[in-house]
């Protein structure tokens, strides 16, 4: 259970000798309690108060790194139930099914697929992140395998191997050290076993309980051998189970502190139908999955999964924002038309695309308003002719352009004296009010 | 140690909202917990999808979804009749888009005539909107809530402009109404609030708080209405409690992921099987965040959202 500030405070040394950068002992017991700060920051406070402290303040769901360098995905750490409330932190990971019953050629088939899988969506990259590798046959030595194997064509993704055997986890994760990777399968009969072999390859272990009952139990067994970074399959399935379970666990972390039930958590969306298998893995998204294992890899199917995953761990306070400049869409020559929109990422990624596709080379000033839509922007004042000119005038694009005429969205077109009278010179045309007007518009100028 | 599960019991309770009558009537709403929350407390309806129709053929809807229905969507009858006996719809959505002012200007008396025919061919529910035309709408949907009068269909969409002359036709001929505000908890309070004052009945509403397609403003729908929802349990807030309406169809079907032919982009994929999974996706986010209702167009996304509400439920 977290403590409350008061009750930090009696651990500290209470000398107020201001070392920690707060005025007062008190003061950064208040910062702890409200994890705005960090222990280690004041350089008196006893062993025996670490202790205490760190245990209770841990983050409610730890935080666990699954796999290493570029491609490395973080999980847990969440912080709220509700994405209103406060960005939710580490997005679900997507960890692709690979059998051990496959063929060569269908396994390398998938690990292209993988790799391969990276799509640039409203400035991020975004890919499949993971791979699941299951020990379907029973067989150790397929397992090893698949692992050899992944390891070689796939050597930067990171790795879930799937077993219920010790043995051949052990040979499995011997090819992923230094990886962190993760083995799952530890259950209540083989957990000395898959514990031992995760500590060895200093992976962390993801449990596979029969039902919620059984977890805390077992993420306790996997802690007493020694096992910091825990994974949890509750044993859900079916979607109402996955979001029943879920949301009891992210409640009892958060609202409860109960920390045998403060990890990340798996689940499994694999369906024979791709669409229901979307919906489900969407579900795990939207409700509190921090890894979710799918069946195939199909394109239609990620860019789904990517985007609605993008919309889920957007900040609610902060929107999505891309970098204020001159956007070239195709290749504009001098006389191609040049716009002028707000750099919320919407709104960008829809005017660009309507632009891109209707194929007229055009320029896309995209202007600094905090992340706003355009009619937003203009009613928080941040979209305004004085601030347009201002930026027009700075960014030199003037050089650029045979004729000095700007296009303005159609909602703003209040805007077009105004500007004209800070931008001396140019002709201010306004444009249609929605972004799929844009096409027949150009194409009408062209 | 067994693990407790940390259950929450709300003292609100949502609404729960007929549509219809006879053998086919719906209802939806009447749960005191989050959508789909039955392991806490009742859900004693499951979510309705309603099949998208129009009055007129779509000129704007992309082909793969146009294509489903090219054989009956020149007649609104027809069309309604192969969503209800051939697609199995529980419900039906007409759209009166041939009344926009860009879009034939239909008059008021002939959406009438046609929602009158509609409604004498199918025995589902019919849920009935308007172009979206703030101002046309408050003619066409005068005359069409006579036309329905008695047949306890939903007419919408009251919104801020014309909320009074909706209302007002929709508590003449005993109608339930869509209240739609724009994607704030406080204006979709404020519009409730505005409507009861009149003297409607507030559980004879429907709120739609404005939809939005994934990938175009997904997140901003979904919590809107999780603080609905939220607020109508945990507060207890009656204004904030007549069930959700998501109308999904016309937002997702203009996004450029359901028309882009993956010749131009190969890296996004088979076209049809993205336009469908682009509105399942959707709407099933939205059913988790605590939409009762929703209006749909494509056939296999609707059988997808259903499969989907039935391992929810399961
Ligand atoms: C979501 C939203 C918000 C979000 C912000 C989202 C964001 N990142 O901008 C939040 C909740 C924070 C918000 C806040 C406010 N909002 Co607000 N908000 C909206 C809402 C519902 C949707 C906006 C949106 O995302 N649109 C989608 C984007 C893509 O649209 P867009 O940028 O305009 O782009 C379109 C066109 O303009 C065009 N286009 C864009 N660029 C270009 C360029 C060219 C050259 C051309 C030709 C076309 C073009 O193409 C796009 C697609 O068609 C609208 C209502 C509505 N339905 O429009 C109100 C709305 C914009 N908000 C409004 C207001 C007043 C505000 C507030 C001042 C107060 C309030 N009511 O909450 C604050 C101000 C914020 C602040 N920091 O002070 C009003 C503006 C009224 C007006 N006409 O001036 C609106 C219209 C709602 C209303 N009817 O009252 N808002
Ligand atoms: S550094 Fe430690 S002892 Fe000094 S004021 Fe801060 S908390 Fe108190």
């Amino acid at each position: 259970m977290a403590l409350t500030g008061v009750e930090i405070f009696k651990l500290l040394p209470k000398t107020n000798c201001k070392k920690c950068g707060q005025p007062t002992c008190l003061a950064f017991a208040m910062k702890l309690a409200q994890r705005q700060a960090s222990l280690d920051q004041c350089p008196d406070v006893s062993e025996e108060a670490k202790q205490k402290l760190g245990e209770a303040s841990a983050p409610p769901i730890r935080p666990i790194t699954l796999g290493a360098g570029a491609k490395a995905v973080k999980l847990g750490e969440e912080t709220v139930l509700f994405r209103h409330e406060k960005k939710f932190v580490n997005p679900c990971a997507f960890a692709v099914k690979i059998e051990d019953t496959l063929s060569e050629s269908e396994i390398g088939k998938k690990l292209d697929e993988v790799l391969t899988s990276e799509i640039d969506r409203v400035g991020q990259k975004l890919r499949v992140d993971a791979v699941f590798l299951s020990n379907d046959s029973g067989d150790p030595a397929k397992l090893e395998a698949l692992a050899k194997l992944t390891a070689q064509k796939a050597p930067d993704v990171p790795v879930i191997i799937s077993t219920k055997n010790p043995e051949a986890a052990g040979a499995a994760l011997s090819h992923f050290s230094g990886k962190n990777a993760i083995l799952y399968g530890a259950d209540a009969d083989n957990m000395s076993g898959m514990a031992e072999k995760a500590k060895a390859a200093k992976a962390a272990l993801g449990i596979a309980a029969k039902n919620l009952d059984e977890v805390p139990d077992l993420t306790e067994k996997a802690k007493g051998l020694g096992i910091e970074d825990i994974l949890i399959d509750s044993g859900a399935r079916k979607a109402g189970e996955i979001l029943r379970d879920n949301t009891y666990i992210r409640r009892a972390a958060l609202k409860k502190g109960v920390k045998s039930v403060g990890y990340p958590v798996m689940n499994f969306a694999v369906r024979e139908d791709q669409l229901l298998e979307s919906l489900v893995a969407g579900l795990a998204v939207e409700k509190y999955g921090s890894v979710v294992v799918i069946g195939l890899v199909q394109k239609w199917k990620n860019l789904a999964l990517f985007s609605l995953r993008q919309n889920i761990y957007t900040d609610p306070q902060v929107p999505m924002q891309v970098q204020q400049k001159i956007y070239k869409i195709g290749e504009p020559g001098p006389k191609a038309p040049f716009l002028i929109t707000t750099n919320f990422s919407l709104t960008y990624f829809i005017v660009s695309g309507e632009i891109e596709n209707c194929k007229v080379p055009c320029r896309l000033a995209v202007m600094d308003s905090e992340g706003l839509s355009v009619l937003t922007a203009w009613a928080a004042g941040k979209f305004t002719a004085s601030k347009i000119a201002q930026f027009i005038t700075e960014s030199g694009i003037e050089g650029e352009l045979e004729e000095k005429e700007i296009i303005i969205p159609g909602y703003v077109a209040i805007l077009s004296g105004a500007i004209e009278d800070k931008l001396p010179g140019w002709k201010i045309t306004v444009g249609p009010r929605e972004a799929n007007g844009l096409p027949a518009f150009l194409k009408a100028r062209a | 140690m067994p693990f407790t599960p940390p259950k929450e019991s709300y003292n609100g309770k949502i609404f729960e909202l007929g549509l219809g009558s006879g053998e086919k009537a719906v209802a939806v709403g009447g749960e005191n917990v989050l959508s789909f929350h039955g392991f806490e407390g009742s859900t004693p309806r499951k979510p309705v999808v309603a099949f998208e129709i129009q009055d007129i053929a779509p000129d704007d809807w992309p082909q793969t979804v146009k294509d489903v229905y090219k054989d009956v969507y020149l007649d609104p009858v027809t069309w309604a009749l192969h969503c209800q006996d051939k697609l199995g719809a529980e419900a039906i959505a007409l759209r009166l888009v041939g009344t926009h002012p860009d879009k034939g200007d239909i008059s008021a008396e002939q959406a009438a005539e046609t929602v009158k025919k509609v409604l004498a061919a199918i025995k589902v529910p019919l849920i009935i909107l308007g172009s979206n035309h703030a101002e046309k709408d408050t003619a066409v949907l005068v005359k069409v809530a006579e036309a329905a009068k008695g047949s306890n269909c939903a007419i919408g969409k009251a919104q801020e402009a014309n909320y009074k002359t909706v209302a007002a036709a929709a508590m003449a001929n005993d109608l339930k109404l869509i209240a739609m505000s724009e994607l704030d908890i406080n204006l979709s309070k404020q519009l409730n609030i505005l409507i009861t004052q009149m003297g409607f009945d507030r559980e004879k509403l429907l709120t739609d708080p404005m939809c939005s397609a994934l990938s175009y403003g997904l997140e901003y729908t979904y919590s809107v209405m999780e603080r609905i929802k939220l607020a109508a349990l945990a507060q207890n807030d009656p204004v904030l409690q007549p069930p959700m309406l998501a109308d999904v169809g016309m937002y997702v079907w203009k996004v450029k992921e359901t028309q882009a032919a993956e010749s131009d982009l190969p890296e996004w994929g088979d076209l049809a099987q993205r336009g469908i999974a682009w509105e399942a996706v959707t709407a099933s986010s939205f059913l988790v965040s605590g939409a009762d209702l929703l209006i749909l167009r494509h056939p296999a996304a609707v059988e997808a959202v259903k499969k989907f509400i039935a391992e929810m439920e399961g």
